[in-house]
């Protein structure tokens, strides 16, 4: 089996904990001072891909992991987790904030770099926490004619480059298998990732983080989707509590609930 | 002279121009909804996409493939609002496997000339239409909520803390639609004209396996008109569901769970609402031991009526909760069960 060579795009999201605010001219989500983190479900890629080299669960074995970001200044610290918690080098194309690119471009870009870096196997989040489109894996997929694994629950290998993924669907989950090269995205049950200790994140600091220039790649990076307007989701308000079970039935018959 | 000329030349280009934007109307509503199925049956769970499709205004036509596709072809054939269904009949579709069925929905993408084609925001299409949309070399939009017109959609970004509209400037928009936002077309009333689609027969480069589907004889999740939901609080596996299940059952409820439950393993998987798992709006929503975190609500918020039971006073379900009660569910559950069956 050949030696995996992994790409793990990882993007940098406002932290899922904070509560999002519309800005005042209703154009985007308020981002300046706000908590960032690396987007929850390319963690998960980051720790399949290291997962899989520590229990050498590929009979290739992995020969590196490549992290990537394409995002603003910031989102170097973003690779510098990744390497933390044990991606071996990365890239970071720099965007300008405000400026993010379009699941599409993204698509368009990781393709350069799987075919500049000889990747076989590229894992991604299932979607990002901000965006919530769920689209760039598959089209990195398609733009490169690979088979593709989304919302992966388990990843295992088997000789002559075959990779079996659970995938989870509606109702349940189901078994596909294809042979590498391969995209796989991730879905909150593949794993667990782990926090990058604190010598780990004195290593990452050595570790190689490369500057790339968005020019470099020779994209039409003009967006298809233009935002008009972003504004708050109707707030919903509580109607209150009640003293008991029987005063919770009355009030569900009241509102023609039950 | 000359006047007079261009004046007739103007004339005669007058109702040219006519048809020519007439034409250029047509082809800017025509949409291509492309449906499920499992086993040779519809999914009507799909069919929301020929609401959606209705919305754009123009012509629908419904797109199935599989093996032994006729009678699902028949069965799209009578949804209320679809002029014509292509069918591929091959069971290399049957799967859905994106790696053949984009390729195949290019080919037929190509041949029908369509402007919009819209799917379900499901596993199928959440799988599917990214890859069709790179092919196409076209920016997909995700899990739409409203259509605004041709061109202009509404989707909610950031687990649905705020609400997006774009315009795309695409020739042919690839959308995926949120389910609990079109209510499915009606199967009935339509007399669509059944049409063979074309079939390029991409080799497919992934190999189904197997699937493992949470038995169930409750309502489906995603559809169902109640919902009870259940959290970290119900403590273990076996709580969960003798707790959870007669409540569902007593209220013909479709059983819903938050991640917290699922991680610790209390609900399959399947079962999760929220950001990552499942969006429902039913009529009910009841929720007992879960705290109300805003990847949950993101998949809950748009319920009709919610009702919340939880120990904690202060958690934040009660803040959005249409009937809140305190208490311990363990005691008021099973209560809220009996006096439900009577």
């Amino acid at each position: 089996m050949s030696a995996l060579r992994i790409l793990v795009p990882v993007k940098r999201v406002i932290d899922f904990a904070v509560k999002p605010r519309v800005n005042k001219t209703q154009t985007a989500v308020e981002t300046t001072g706000v908590k960032h983190s690396m987007n929850p479900f390319d963690e998960l890629s980051i720790e399949e891909s290291v997962r899989i080299r520590e229990k050498k669960s590929a009979p290739g074995g992995v020969e590196d992991i490549l992290a990537f970001s394409a995002g603003p200044t910031k989102a170097s610290d973003i690779l510098r987790t990744a390497m933390a918690m044990g991606a071996d080098r990365s890239f970071h194309v720099e965007v300008k904030e405000g400026d993010d690119l379009e699941p599409l471009t993204v698509a368009k870009l990781l393709a350069k770099v799987v075919k500049d870096e000889k990747r076989n196997l590229v894992f991604l989040g299932k979607q990002s926490i901000d965006d919530d489109s769920n689209q760039t894996g598959q089209m990195l997929a398609g733009l490169l004619g690979w088979s593709q694994a989304t919302q992966a629950s388990k990843v295992e290998f088997e000789g002559d480059d075959f990779v079996k993924v659970t995938r989870e669907v509606d109702g349940g989950a189901e078994t596909v298998r294809a042979k590498l090269p391969l995209i796989i995205t991730t879905d909150l049950r593949l794993n667990e990732p782990r926090y990058a200790s604190l010598p780990n994140i004195m290593k990452a600091k050595k570790k190689p983080l490369e500057k790339k220039k968005l020019e470099d790649y020779g994209l039409d990076t003009t967006r298809r989707l233009k935002t008009l307007k972003v504004i708050e989701p109707p707030t919903r308000q509580g109607g209150g509590k009640v003293e008991d079970v029987d005063g919770m039935i009355a009030k569900l018959k009241e509102l023609g609930a039950l | 002279m000359l006047s007079s000329v261009s004046r007739s030349v103007l004339r005669q280009a007058r109702p040219q121009f006519r048809v020519q934007s007439l034409s250029q109307l047509q082809r800017l509503l025509s949409t291509l909804a492309v449906l499920e199925q499992n086993n040779g049956k519809l999914n009507t769970g799909s069919l929301s996409a020929v609401t959606a499709a209705k919305k754009l205004g123009g012509s629908v036509t419904a797109f199935v493939a599989g093996g032994s596709i006729k009678s699902v072809a028949e069965e799209a054939a009578k949804v209320e609002g679809v002029e014509k269904v292509i069918s591929v009949d091959n069971a290399a579709y049957d799967r859905g496997l994106p790696e053949n069925y984009a390729p195949l929905l290019v080919e037929n993408i190509k041949k029908g000339g369509y402007t919009h084609i819209v799917a379900g925001h499901t596993a199928f299409g959440k799988n599917l239409f990214p890859r069709l949309a790179a092919l196409l070399d076209k920016q997909q939009i995700s899990d739409i909520v409203a259509i605004e017109s041709e061109n202009t959609f509404v989707r909610p970004i950031y687990a649905g803390n705020a609400i997006a509209t774009v315009e795309s400037s695409d020739d042919i928009k690839i959308v995926t639609i949120r389910g609990t936002a079109f209510a499915a077309a009606a199967t009935t009333g339509g007399s669509a004209t059944i049409e063979e689609g074309v079939d390029p027969k991409s080799e497919c480069t992934t190999e189904w396996v197997s699937e493992d589907l949470a038995k169930s004889d409750r309502p489906d999740l995603a559809t169902a008109g109640k919902v009870v939901s259940g959290g970290r609080g119900l403590k273990s596996k076996e709580e969960f569901d003798k707790i959870m299940l007669p409540l569902a059952d007593a209220l013909g409820a479709a059983v819903g769970a938050s991640r917290a439950a699922v991680d610790s393993g209390y609900a399959d998987n399947s079962l999760q609402v929220g950001q990552t798992g499942k969006v429902v709006a039913p009529q009910l929503y009841l929720c007992a031991g879960i705290s109300g975190a805003i990847q949950h609500l993101a998949g809950m918020k748009d319920s009709k009526v919610i009702a919340a039971i939880n120990k904690d006073p202060d958690a934040p379900i009660f803040q959005i909760a249409d009937v809140g009660l305190v208490g311990d569910l363990f005691e008021k559950v099973p209560e809220l069960t009996s006096k439900l069956q009577k």
